[in-house]
């Protein structure tokens, strides 16, 4: 049954693939969304059953077939659900089944060939984000790793007229096969001293042997190969660059793939091989390290963007970054409770932010948006919700689980990633809320000019809805924006803290994923950590009241101010706002070295004036001994017998001389 | 009988057009279904002899063997084993899809090109037959007249200079194998007392090791050549951009592998000492060609230039896998030899689709080709994609057993052979932007038909095997594995390690039984001790 999961979304791309350009949009989106409800019905049933089983037993599978085998190395193709995966393939399932009946109205403008086209990928990437979750081994996951890498690179070079789009699908791509090599590389290292590739067989091997404490050993090589890959699919430094600007990419695709799941792949990996990673404690710290840092670095930039998207885009990376801060400090189920609550929060807010362009035909520059509120009441509510919950305000979703990775950070002793995080929390609310004051509250700005990149993307938006007739989402996106939104709100409640008196459900509903053959974690919590908990979750809602309130300060009530402090620090904003010219740096130090190398070093250089002059060397040498040897041809009888003659004297000489 | 009838059917074919009068060319139309038409029942001989094949045994079947010239111990003498098979198989795919192609581009002389199309194939599947050296060096030295003409004849404007540089190379490398050949009959004369090109014969000489030495070299450049292996490899961008796009799909389809194929069927089993001391130094070529050949083929600004260096890269990889001389190194080679076949092959067809229409190969020519052939964009891409090894698709399966392979037995030379995962990806995609994304810049482009019924037929069995050989690779590793697995022995055996080796073999056979978290115990420390003791000496 598992393998249905992912075959209904594969059936609803080869269906939208193969006919879908003769099929009318009603039909193909139609059939794309069903696809992903049927595999969300049958993800929810897996779950059901899995849920019945006790907790230490609590995995199903599925082996399909022998995909390779080569000697002593043999390779199933088999799909396994488990506490954590049951947790993703419902994230994935059922936000991609939202997101695909949001499409349906938001890429209505799309001619039916282009609409099919965009429905056949996003199934496709479903598919294969399905598979990511479900594999039971590296090799399979690495399928879809892959497959999802491929469909992003699709997906956001959908418009691929453009050569931004086209650029950014390819960067996409390509930065991920930087990740993929390393993380090759730790699965090859992971199978040679291992001997499997089976999650479940690598965990039971590994679990016996020795922390590697203090030293760098083999498992923490291949620990932090398989994490350099995850910094490749999960945007973090220092392969994140991607990320921003994929946002060329349709907002669903966006929502969907470079908010709620592809992105989160490289965590989930994390998660799934927890045992591995916590014998490994030195890329542990560097997991932290990196996620923290990640957090902090894109929060800045987030600070200063004018396009909404490229916002929620840093925005994106830095909570990320703080995933990965919890995977690392070992808070597991933190990280995947975050992942689970942003999958959301995250969703709605591209979704929302999808909902504002598509009313204002294309335009992304908040600099030219303000007052939307009025006109997109539904947008506007639901988009509040979703920053209420990213701030970590509380009782919502993003409050709790924020909190229990920063809980578990300073409870684990990373007082400065505490800092860290708690500062990005503060950065997360400020901007989140400068979003939502720039764009809807205040002053409408739509006489600004229109940014000459609107023109290209209309002619893929089709109808020019005029500024001045500013429609809310149509009934497909309102609906699926109160979904969410509810989910917002309510996401967090499966993960209470104990000490506000809940079960934190999910918690001990993930803990056997993370130590296989286990029961739920035991849920006693001594009353001082209750009271360091509580103690910590008053500071961080104070501080997202902070940052709310600063971002009201600036840019609610002195929007001048806000022009002051860029021109005073005039150094910074210009820094932040070229996001730490770090695109400008790799490009200058990686890639045009590497095209100028290959152009003038290797190609022109050595292919064609040492090979083949060496080549075209030997021809003349050929030649020109030819043109001595020639001249020996005299065709003179008498100067034949004399070299006859002297060849003879110089043997005969040889022989009697020895 | 059947054997011999897989490389005589198009030979006779190749006759049979010969006397067929074709008088200004008004019989064009016929002589290319004929053509055809033989190169299918060649296909469907392979395809018999594929489906009779015992995958089993790792024995030679379908063996026949004639006296020839019994002064010398001469036999016609042909047979098949696992790997072999599989490019007989290969090359009776190709062959068919190379001639369809060529209907749009060929329309001078389309008798004397389909005659030597036949017998190129015939002279191809006689390579990959043969057990008797002496047969084996007549058919490879046959093969290049048809390729020379296909190149000189047909090709773009340069294609003189390409044909002559192709058959300098390869008669280079070929010369010396032949003082080779001849010396192993002389040395097999001088233990036993009579001359044998016998390849089975020749197995069972014990070579000095300081012959041995020698020897590998000649049969290996001659291969290295072939393959191409760098630095001997430019030889390989001029033919391919100057061939007709029918020679580029038989040369980087089949002609390459016959540098690969020599090495796993002579190099490496008749020289095992030599190739072990060699083996670090022909991987650490092949990693350099990996490495070199795709950053040089992203620079290009000629389509097929730019595939033609990718061969470069990928027959690295199959260099790698044969030099770590493991099972899953050997198995990903010949994998990765035919998915090779497939990709490249397919990217040569279309590019050559591209240029039929245009009569350009130069990328900046092109741009925004989605919009005006949607499904030619489409086939292209699934063709990239599994040249690039994306999981599910052909490429994969023989990079990751290479990898594999290569890191049981020195993980460094993985190391650099993964950048080339990176780099595929950068060239293959660069060019496939600007050659199908963005506006149509050029007012030639926009009115190019899209595929036709008979480029659909080229290019529809290529995608299939393309997913074939990406979803069930069982159906290609399972014919293959007796015999590597007898190759890895052959070669190792050599080695004064045959205890451990023997150890290994039960151990594997017995947790082949039992559970499979056994497998964690025999990884692969045996086997690495092994190539260390055996390069220590």
């Amino acid at each position: 049954m598992l393998a249905l999961i992912p075959l209904f979304p594969l059936l609803g791309f080869l269906i939208n693939a193969l006919v879908g350009r003769r099929l009318p949009k009603t039909v193909s989106g139609s059939v794309a969304s069903a696809v992903m409800v049927a595999s969300f019905v049958v993800s929810a049933m897996s779950v059901w059953q899995l849920a019945a089983l006790p907790p230490a037993e609590r995995v199903l599978e599925q082996t399909l077939y022998t995909w390779i085998a080569s000697g002593d190395f043999q390779l199933d193709l088999t799909f396994r659900v488990d506490a954590l995966s049951a947790v993703m393939i419902l994230v994935v399932s059922g936000i991609g089944s939202l997101i695909h009946i949001y499409s349906t109205a938001y890429m209505h403008d799309e001619i039916d060939s282009e609409y099919a086209r965009y429905f056949s990928y996003l199934n496709l990437f479903a598919a294969f984000m399905l598979v990511l979750v479900l594999g039971a081994n590296f090799v399979v996951l690495f399928v879809g790793w892959e497959g999802v890498g491929l469909c992003s690179y699709l997906l956001i070079g959908f418009w691929f007229k453009k050569r931004s789009a086209s650029d950014a699908g390819k960067k996409a791509f390509v930065v991920n096969r930087i990740g993929d090599y390393a993380f090759i590389l730790g699965t090859l290292l992971i199978v040679t001293r291992f001997g499997t590739l089976d999650f479940l067989r690598l965990a039971e091997a590994v679990g016996p042997m020795a922390v590697e404490e203090g030293v760098f050993g083999v498992i923490s090589i291949a620990t932090l190969l398989l994490f350099i890959g995850a910094t490749g699919k999960s945007a973090q430094i220092p392969l994140y660059t991607w990320l921003p600007d994929a946002m060329e990419g349709p907002t669903p695709v966006s929502a969907l793939i470079h908010a709620a799941t592809m992105v989160t792949a490289g965590v989930y990996m994390i998660g799934r091989n927890a045992v591995l990673f916590s014998h490994a404690p030195e890329t542990m710290l560097i997991v932290a390290v990196i996620g923290a840092a990640t957090a902090l670095f894109a929060g800045t930039i987030g600070l200063v963007q004018n396009d909404i998207k490229r916002v929620l885009a840093y925005s994106t990376v830095s909570q990320l970054g703080l995933m990965f801060l919890a995977m690392g400090v070992g808070a597991f189920g933190a990280g995947i409770f975050h992942l689970y609550t942003h999958a959301f929060f995250k969703a709605l807010l591209f979704l929302g932010s999808g909902a504002v362009i598509h009313a204002l035909a294309g335009e992304q520059d908040i600099r030219n948006m303000g007052g939307l509120k009025r006109y997109l009441p539904v947008t506007y509510w639901t988009f509040l919700i979703g920053s209420l919950a990213i701030a970590g305000v509380p009782f919502l979703s993003g409050f709790f689980s924020k909190d229990e990775i920063l809980y578990e950070t300073f409870h684990e002793g990373h007082t400065i990633l505490w800092l860290v995080a708690a500062i990005t929390s503060l950065l997360t609310a400020t901007y989140m809320f400068r979003l939502v004051f720039l764009t809807f509250h205040g002053e409408r700005r739509h006489d600004a000019p229109a940014p000459a990149h609107q023109e290209d993307e209309e002619s893929a938006h089709g109808a020019p809805a005029h500024h001045d007739h500013l429609h809310d989402a149509p009934p497909a996106m309102a609906l699926v924006l109160i979904v969410l939104a509810v989910g917002s709100v309510l996401a967090g409640y499966v993960g209470v803290p104990h000490a506000l008196g809940g079960h934190n459900a999910l918690s001990s509903w993930l803990a056997p994923a993370f130590l296989p053959g286990t029961g739920p974690a035991d849920a006693v919590l001594p009353a001082e950590e209750a009271a360091l908990e509580l103690t910590l979750m008053g500071v961080s809602s104070l501080i997202a009241l902070a940052g709310i309130g600063l971002a009201a300060f600036i840019w609610l009530t002195r929007r001048e101010l806000a022009a002051r402090l860029a021109h005073a620090w005039s150094g910074v904003y210009t820094l932040l706002l070229n996001k730490y010219y770090v695109d400008e740096i790799y490009d200058a130090v990686i890639v045009r070295p590497t095209v100028r190398i290959s152009q003038d070093g290797l190609w022109r250089g050595f292919d064609v004036r040492v090979v083949d002059a060496v080549v075209n060397g030997f021809g003349s040498v050929v030649d020109a001994s030819a043109a001595v040897l020639r001249r020996l041809q005299t065709g003179s009888v008498r100067a034949y017998a004399g070299s006859l003659f002297i060849g003879v004297v110089m043997i005969l000489g040889y022989y009697l001389w020895r | 009988m059947l054997l011999t009838l897989s490389w005589t059917v198009p030979l006779a074919g190749a006759i049979l057009l010969l006397l067929v009068g074709n008088a200004d060319g008004r019989r064009d139309g016929l002589m290319r279904w004929l053509a055809l038409g033989i190169s299918l029942l060649t296909l469907a001989v392979t395809l018999v002899l594929w489906a009779a094949f015992d995958a089993a045994s790792a024995e030679f079947q379908f063996v026949e063997r004639i006296p020839w010239i019994p002064a010398f111990g001469i036999d016609y003498s042909v047979g098949v084993d696992g790997i072999s098979i599989l490019l007989v198989v290969l090359t009776g795919f190709l062959t068919p899809i190379a001639l369809l192609s060529s209907w749009g581009s060929i329309e001078r002389k389309v008798k004397e090109f389909s005659i030597f199309m036949l017998a190129l194939e015939a002279a191809m599947i006689g390579v990959f037959v043969s057990l008797d050296l002496f047969l084996f060096y007549v058919f490879w030295d046959a093969m290049l007249v048809p390729m020379y003409f296909l190149i000189g004849i047909w090709g773009y404007d340069q294609r003189v200079y390409a044909a002559i540089k192709f058959m300098l190379y390869t008669m280079a490398g070929s010369v010396l194998m032949l003082v080779a050949i001849l010396g192993l009959a002389y040395i097999h004369s001088s233990t036993t007392g009579a001359y044998s090109f016998d390849l089975l014969k020749l197995y069972e000489l014990e070579i000095a090791p300081a012959t041995q030495f020698w020897f590998f070299l000649a049969f290996t450049l001659a291969f290295a050549i072939k393959v191409p292996l760098f630095p001997f490899h430019t030889w390989l961008p001029d033919a391919h951009v100057q061939a007709p796009t029918a020679g580029s799909v038989i040369l980087a389809g089949v002609l390459l592998k016959m540098g690969t194929y020599g090495l796993l069927r002579f190099s490496f089993p008749l020289f095992p000492e030599a190739a072990a001391y060699f083996a670090p130094w022909l991987a650490l070529l092949a990693v350099v060609g990996i490495v070199y050949g795709a950053l040089v083929a992203m620079v290009q600004p000629d389509m097929k230039k730019l595939v033609a260096y990718s061969s470069v890269s990928h027959l690295g990889f199959v260099v790698l896998g044969i030099c770590a001389m493991n099972v899953q190194g050997v198995q990903g080679a010949v994998y990765q030899m035919l998915a090779h076949g497939v990709s490249t092959g397919g990217l040569f067809l279309l590019v050559g689709m591209l240029s039929d229409r245009r009569h350009t190969r130069l990328i900046s020519e092109y741009g925004g080709l989605k919009h005006v052939m949607p499904r030619l964009t489409a086939a292209f891409f699934i063709i990239t994609l599994a040249s690039i090894g994306l999981p599910g698709l052909n490429g994969f399966i023989g990079e990751f057993l290479i990898m594999l392979g290569g890191f049981r037995w020195d993980p460094r030379f993985v190391v650099f052979a993964g950048l080339g995962v990176i780099l595929s990806a950068v060239y293959m995609l660069w060019m496939f932007q600007r050659v199908y994304y963005g506006p149509v810049r050029h007012d030639h482009n926009a009115h190019l038909p899209d595929l036709m019924p008979r480029e659909w037929a080229a290019v529809l069995p290529l995608c299939a095997a393309a997913f074939i050989m990406g979803i069930f690779p069982g159906l290609f590793l399972r014919p293959m594995e007796a015999s590597v697995d007898a190759l890895v022995q052959r070669v190792q055996i050599a080695q004064p390690l045959q205890v451990q080796n023997v150890e290994r073999r039960e151990r594997f056979e017995r947790s082949e039984r039992s559970e499979r978290p056994e497998r964690s115990e025999r990884s692969e420390r045996p086997e690495r001790s092994e190539r260390s003791e055996r390069s220590e000496r």
